[in-house]
């Protein structure tokens, strides 16, 4: 079995769909969460708070750094991720077609060095 | 007996069957890196041991079992590699490959393909894949191909195997279910050669290695391996009936001879034969799909010993059929010719200024043929000044040259 990282992307300062929408959304990942579990697919997720939320930390000569904010200054931010195991690209690739519809966002299918364990 | 096989001669023999050596050695080892530094390897070898000794009985049997042993070799020299290569040595012993064995052989080259042409490589990485692992070309000559650095090329070749191998890209033929659909991204790959091929053989570039045989002999490959598919009979018969007017196609100064005013008689017979034999299986298959209609079309083109004598309304029916599947505005656009050949210029040219191809130089091209025959010169030409500041194929543009110093002419003609 392999492992795989699906990230969610969103666009940091994007307007937000209307509850609703967010309300199904929730609904439709539990849904699919319930899915990869009950498939044998599922590692670990979860959803994240916004990007401004984050802390970077650096190692500088004998000195810990701490900067405010995402490492990455794009605009395009991890909103949440899933790892997943299944055994090739093709088995992910399914697993992140139903995650892009559920979440209504990109999903980006990336590879693990190790195997599951 | 000392035989004399020229360099050339083992380079092409040798292409013919690299593909077939590549596939089998990647299911064998399940790592496509391998498989084709063992098989250029073998190449090496077979160019010492050939020209020497004349050609194997079965060259490729020859080039799989060099492969494999290159291959195995190495893994044992390497004890330290990767675990599922040590797996394999251990699965598949060190006893020589049964070579002659050609059911296997079909699949691997099917996964081979299907692999190359995953959709999570991107369109040109798949080419530069197929070109370099099925069809055998060096990384050398796909880079002249596609005119980029060599450097450039091997990059890209390299980063493919590597995401193929980290990302796991399986190794297999896929389900019947999903078949359909990843069989148009192999067909989508071969035709698109074809046509790199087809726009660099009527412009300067002399020198690219001949993409358009190259995807002549992919397609007759996948019609081998998948005979049941419509879809690629389509496809073979589609290449070999425009391949079949090369040689009509450019005038003395290089600038292209469209359908209707090319020689017939320097049509190749024997190509026409087998593009049409290949229709003709499609129709009774009675399994459309577009590029069994595109082929159909060109097929009516062939039937016609001269360009009066097209059958246009067959044609207008089949792009009608076409539009159908693929409603795009390039299939409005060649419906829309058809249309002005059947002998309505005026309602052809109100469909295809409703389409939104501005970008596109044949829209032009089409648009000032279609103003010509109505007689509005001076729009005509502008349009074909339009088209010409859109390309940059030399063949293209001697045409445009030419119908611009025809209507330069005529309105000469109209002015006395």
């Amino acid at each position: 079995m392999n492992q795989y990282l699906l990230s969610v992307y969103g666009v940091e300062g994007e307007a937000l769909p209307s509850p609703e929408v967010i309300q199904k959304m929730y609904a439709d990942v539990d849904a699919l969460n319930k899915v990869i579990q009950r498939e044998g697919a599922w590692v670990f997720g979860g959803g994240l708070h916004p990007a401004s939320s984050a802390t970077v930390v650096r190692a500088k000569n004998d000195e810990i750094l701490f900067t405010d904010g995402p490492f990455s200054e794009a605009k395009e931010q991890i909103g949440g991720f899933w790892v997943i195991k299944c055994k090739d690209l093709d088995a992910a690739l399914k697993w992140a077609s139903k995650a892009t519809v559920a979440c209504g966002r990109p999903v980006e299918v990336r590879p693990f060095q190790e195997p599951a364990a | 007996m000392a035989a004399t096989l020229p360099a050339l001669e083992v380079e092409r023999v040798f292409r013919e069957c690299s593909g077939r050596a590549v596939a089998t050695l990647a299911r064998r080892f399940g790592d496509l890196g391998l498989a084709e530094e063992m098989v250029q390897e073998a190449f090496v070898q077979a160019l010492d041991h050939w020209p020497r000794e004349g050609l194997p009985a079965s060259p490729p049997g020859w080039i799989i079992t060099t492969a494999l042993r290159a291959a195995l070799d190495r893994v044992r020299r390497e004890a330290s590699r990767d675990e599922r290569q040590r797996e394999s040595v251990r699965l598949f012993g060190p006893d020589e490959p049964d070579a002659a064995d050609e059911g296997p052989v079909l699949d691997d080259q099917l996964r081979l393909m299907f692999t190359c042409c995953h959709p999570a490589l991107a369109p040109n990485v798949q080419v530069a894949l197929t070109l370099r692992l099925v069809a055998g070309l060096e990384t050398r000559e796909i880079a002249r191909a596609f005119l980029v650095p060599e450097a450039t090329m091997a990059q890209r070749l390299v980063r493919a195997k590597n995401k193929i191998r980290d990302a796991k890209i399986p190794y297999r033929v896929p389900a019947p279910e999903e078949l359909g659909e990843r069989l148009r991204w192999v067909l989508a790959v071969v035709y698109f050669v074809f046509n790199e091929g087809y726009v660099a053989s009527s412009g300067p570039e002399l020198g690219r290695t001949d993409l358009t045989r190259e995807a002549v002999r992919l397609a007759r490959h996948l019609v081998e391996l998948m005979p049941d598919e419509h879809e690629a009979v389509g496809l073979l018969a589609l290449l070999l009936l425009i391949e079949s007017r090369r040689a009509a196609r450019t005038a003395a100064d290089g600038a292209l001879v469209p359908l209707g005013e090319q020689d017939r008689s320097r049509w190749d017979a024997a190509l026409v034969a087998e593009g049409q034999a290949l229709v003709r299986r499609c129709l009774v298959a009675n399994r459309p799909g577009p590029y069994q209609i595109q082929a159909a079309i060109n097929a009516v083109h062939s039937d016609a010993p001269r360009a009066a004598m097209t059958a246009w309304q067959q044609i207008v029916a089949l792009y009608d059929q076409l539009y159908a599947l693929t409603p795009t505005p390039i299939v409005a656009l060649n419906r829309a010719v058809a249309v002005a050949e059947l002998g309505s210029p005026a309602q052809a040219l109100a469909s295809v200024e409703a389409l939104e191809l501005d970008g596109y130089h044949l829209y032009h091209a089409v648009r000032a043929d279609l103003l010509a025959r109505l007689g509005r010169l001076v729009e005509a030409d502008a349009s074909y000044a339009r088209a010409a500041s859109l390309s940059a194929n030399a063949g293209e543009l001697g045409l445009i040259a030419r119908r611009r110093a025809e209507l330069a002419s005529r309105l000469a003609r109209a002015a006395n």
